[in-house]
């Protein structure tokens, strides 16, 4: 072979775009993959249980622990006394989120003291034992009773443009509503859980299932009376995040220090699920009010929508929530005229926070009702009225907060997925089946997505990696992006591999920690692998240069005669193994370590002006479901869904696809099945899987149809001009939504029915009843 | 506190427990067969599922002295001579996971099924069986694909 033909012209990637298996998968299959909890813990490590606030507001009078500091097996009980330095979890460190409260209760089941006993057990079990006199006030438990109060986290805020009242009023035809878009439980299978081991000096190392262990080290930090650099936090994968363990996780990591700095003991804590599902936030639940303005066709001319989100006690991560569900009430739709109110309500329930979407998937949900009402009203398919209002060139591509939106490709995707899922022919289809079917009722739909990508907190957007080249030429990588499943470790792998030609094995993955590359963002926002494998791959370039120089001089071939691949290297016409140069390269004094860093670029949020382009780019993305409920019991099932997903050119088309699947199925249960219910004293009802359901695998239909949008890849330079893939697909979702008001609508052509999210079946009930069908 | 006499993955083991210890408490933190999960503590998500004598149970449903006697099979003990199983093998294969915290159990119910219904499962069966496992990440649609193949290896085997 002629090697210096090989040199010419670059290859094609040989690791990257390709279908890898998740790094850890061999491992998951014979249970060697190690949680927290699986850690081999050090002799003499206490476990901690949480006691808690038995009423949702007012203040604890006496607490009396005798009887727990008596029990079997308790060493110890942590109080707010014990704290050293500020008695605050809160992300922002703006003391509303006490790690254990000293003495107000803002919800049922807040933090009240914490057991430190031998085993999980006995720390459970005398937890139960406290006796806490309180002084109970009123709770406020859902959004309305905090609108009637006007108790907010934060102040209201606006997208404005024009004067969507005097459009609406102006318009042909005009209507509106309110309705409810229920929360959602995570339900990550790995609860919450840390592990916390003394270090010299009073360092602190802990092991935390986290999305963000900066936060946790800062946290930690701050609650200890410790400077950063003496708390190291160390994750290697989680069971499941999902925007869960994005600020949540802290408390507990914080709570296992404590019990360390109190006792010099090693400290775990665990959560029991129904306490993790009492005691953690969830995704947001709101209530829309709204009123839209439309020609005779459906012709969107103004919108003026108010969202109330339910907060929570705390303020948490609700200004970026719900400022999200803001940026997305626009699903993909061009509001000529429109004012966009959201108000964050605080209640006195559990703090409300990220989950998969951050407040977008709302959003979009009301986009979506809307078209629908529009469309049932003007009697057009549904449609026609969504293709009628999707963004499209000048002067149709201002989003509400004034963004153009210059990478549209709804159109189509959209009909793209019209003619591959057969939309029109079905839909002909099913209203046959409905005319000569009394009971039985199918619906379809198809719904675009259209999600931003970036931080909207401008700072967040930024990583760091670190990757070493080993004498042998084996390599290690590390970055602050965590694991939690969705298979950002393999994708940063590929993309080192390929930068240095080596198969994907020959790079050791290892586990996110603090001492290694520090002040990460969290990994949320979908942006793990667009920021990491950036980072990553920086830091490659960085000891590649070194290469190239090395190279140059030591055998005079400039940096375009030499490749990195197939486990080699060729320099001009010659080829070595890579263990080989980086060995030379060693012996050479060349440094084969280097850090890397990345920002993204063009991206710019004014929140006081609410002008700029806060998003890099933005992924798309369309479904079609179809459904049969049955209008004397209400019960539902999906029958078909088509999928069609832009995520640019793939990194990992395998990985990229589960995460449609799953995104799209967890959508699908937050809208169906899964209902949080709190009582009229703020106590959860569904803090068990027997009572909140998560779709099992009868729940999803067996035809279901998942293709990527084949493009050139993202318009935006991303890594190998992929997308970003980890929330989007979530709303896919919504396409079931509409599907069952479609189906209910079949009942009674025109009369829009309330249907509420999730569309449980006695939510179907409801909206049927509403109707009036079926009445004389 | 009484002794019992089990065999775990093949071996002998004899362990004190408390009357109330829970076999997953006994294979977790005596054993260390971390590979079985605890997701919900309360029998309803099948991240605990072992082999007791054979048959897929929760093993957080039931108590280690129940399993006095009894032969044990968790997922450490599913791969033979380094080899996996086809059912691991098939759950690898088809990216049968993403956290893989539910994964261990959706193993260990899946030979079960096999054992019980034969190889040739078809997709409604499997998503029936699969009632009392839960994964939040996947969705099922590589995990029921996986357990058709994994299911046909089998049989083959
Ligand atoms: S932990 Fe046993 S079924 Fe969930
Ligand atoms: S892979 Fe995460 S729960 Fe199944």
């Amino acid at each position: 072979m002629d090697l210096g033909d090989i040199v010419k012209g670059s290859p094609p990637p040989a690791v990257v775009h390709k279908p890898k298996p998740h790094d850890s998968a061999a491992k998951h299959m014979t249970g060697e993959a190690v949680y927290v909890d699986d850690i081999r813990t050090p002799a003499g490590t206490l476990h901690a249980a949480p006691g808690y606030a038995p009423i949702a507001a007012g203040r604890v009078t006496k607490l009396d622990l005798d009887a727990v500091r008596k029990a079997p097996g308790v060493v110890d009980v942590l109080t707010a006394d014990d704290i050293p330095g500020a008695n605050d979890a809160s992300p922002k460190g703006i003391g509303d989120e006490p790690v254990i409260t000293p003495e107000r209760i803002m919800f049922y089941g807040q933090v009240l003291f914490v057991v430190l006993a031998e085993t999980r057990d006995q720390a459970r079990r005398a937890a139960r034992l406290a006796r806490a006199a309180t002084a109970p006030g009123m709770p406020m438990i859902d959004v309305d009773d905090a609108v009637v109060a006007d108790s907010t986290v934060l102040p209201d805020y606006t997208f404005e443009r024009g004067t969507p009242e005097d459009e609406i009023a102006s318009a042909p035809r005009q209507l509106g509503g309110e309705f409810r878009i229920g929360g959602q439980e995570h339900f990550y299978l790995e609860g919450q859980v840390a592990l916390a081991v003394p270090g010299e000096d009073g360092d602190m190392y802990v092991y935390s299932s986290t999305q963000h262990p900066s936060e946790v080290q800062h946290v930690v930090a701050h609650v200890l009376g410790l400077d950063s650099n003496a708390v190291t936090v160390e994750v290697r994968r989680m069971g499941g995040g999902f925007g869960g363990k994005e600020s949540q996780a802290t408390q507990w990591a914080v709570i296992a220090a404590l019990g360390v700095r109190k006792t010099g003991r090693p400290c775990k804590i665990r959560l029991d699920r129904d306490d993790d599902m009492m005691m953690t936030g969830k995704r947001h639940d709101f209530r829309v009010d709204y009123k839209v303005g439309f020609s005779r066709e459906g012709g969107i001319r103004g919108v003026d929508v108010t969202f109330a989100a339910r907060c929570g006690y705390s303020e948490d991560l609700s200004l970026g929530v719900v400022d999200r569900t803001m940026f997305h009430a626009d699903s993909g739709y061009f509001y000529p005229t429109v004012r966009i109110l959201a108000r964050r309500m605080r209640t006195n329930t559990v703090s409300n926070t990220a989950f998969r979407g951050f407040g977008g998937p709302q959003g979009k949900l009301f986009a979506e009702r809307m078209i629908d009402h529009i469309a049932y009203s003007v009697g057009r398919d549904p449609l026609d009225v969504r293709k009628a209002n999707l963004y499209g060139g000048a002067g149709r591509d201002r989003t509400p907060y004034n963004m153009r939106v210059e990478d549209n490709i709804l159109p189509e995707i959209v009909n793209e997925l019209e003619r591959t899922s057969d939309y029109r022919d079905r839909r002909r289809a099913l209203a046959e089946f409905n005319a000569s079917s009394p009971v039985l009722k199918k619906g379809i739909a198809l719904t675009p997505v259209k999600f931003g990508i970036s931080f909207t907190l401008m700072h967040l957007n930024q990583a760091g990696a670190l990757v070493h080249v080993y004498r042998d030429g084996s390599i290690s990588l590390n970055h602050g992006g965590t694991e939690m499943g969705q298979g950002l470790f393999v994708k940063v792998a590929q993309v080192v591999a390929e930068e240095f030609g080596q198969e994907l094995d020959r790079v050791k993955i290892t586990a996110t920690a603090t001492d290694k590359v520090p002040n990460t963002g969290p990994t949320a926002a979908s942006a793990g692998t667009d920021l990491n494998a950036q980072a990553a791959m920086a830091a490659c370039r960085a000891i590649k240069e070194r290469l190239f120089d090395f190279i140059e001089q030591e055998w005079g071939v400039g940096r375009d005669s030499v490749q990195f691949r197939e486990g080699k290297v060729i320099i001009g016409n010659r080829a070595m193994d890579f263990g080989e140069l980086a060995e030379l390269a060693y012996r050479n004094r060349v440094s084969l370590s280097s850090t890397g860093f990345y920002k993204t670029p063009k991206i710019t949020w004014d929140r006081e002006k609410a002008t700029g382009q806060p998003f890099f780019y933005f992924a798309y993305g369309a479904a079609c479901s179809e459904v049969t409920i049955d209008t004397m019991t209400g019960e539902m099932r999906v029958n078909r869904v088509d999928i069609l997903h832009d995520v640019g050119k793939s990194l990992n088309p395998a990985i990229d696809i589960g995460q449609i699947e799953g995104g799209f199925v967890q959508g699908m249960g937050w809208l169906t099945t899964e209902e949080l219910v709190w009582d009229s004293a703020g106590r959860l009802m569904t803090h068990a899987p027997s009572t909140y359901k998560i779709p099992t695998a009868s729940d999803v239909p067996e035809d279901f149809r998942v293709a990527l949008y084949e493009s050139g890849g993202n318009r935006a330079d991303t890594i190998y001009r992929s997308k970003a893939v980890g929330e989007p697909p979530l709303m896919l979702a919504t396409s079931v939504f509409s599907a069952i008001l479609d189906a209910i609508i079949s009942l009674k052509p025109a009369v829009m029915p309330r249907l509420d999210a999730p569309a449980t079946p006695e939510a179907i009930m409801r909206a049927i009843r509403a109707t009036g069908a079926g009445d004389p | 506190m009484s002794t019992i006499a089990l065999k775990v993955n093949g071996k002998d083991v004899s362990a004190e427990v408390e009357d109330r210890t829970l076999l997953v408490e006994l294979l977790r933190e005596e054993l260390k067969l971390t590979g079985t999960h605890i997701g919900c503590d309360t029998s309803q998500c099948g991240a605990c599922v072992v082999h007791v004598d054979g048959v897929a149970m929760k093993s957080c449903t039931m108590f280690a002295i129940q399993a006095d006697g009894a032969e044990i099979r968790t997922i450490e003990g599913v791969a033979q001579q380094g080899a996996l199983h086809p059912m691991q093998a098939a759950f690898a294969e088809h990216h049968g996971l993403q956290c893989g915290f539910c994964t261990p159990g959706m193993i260990m119910t899946a030979i079960d099924m096999v054992r019980r219904l034969g190889s040739d499962l078809d997709e409604a069966t499997i998503r029936h069986e699969l009632e009392g496992n839960i994964c939040r990440c996947t969705g099922y649609q590589n995990i029921v694909k996986a357990i058709q193949a994994g299911a046909r290896a089998m049989a083959s085997q």
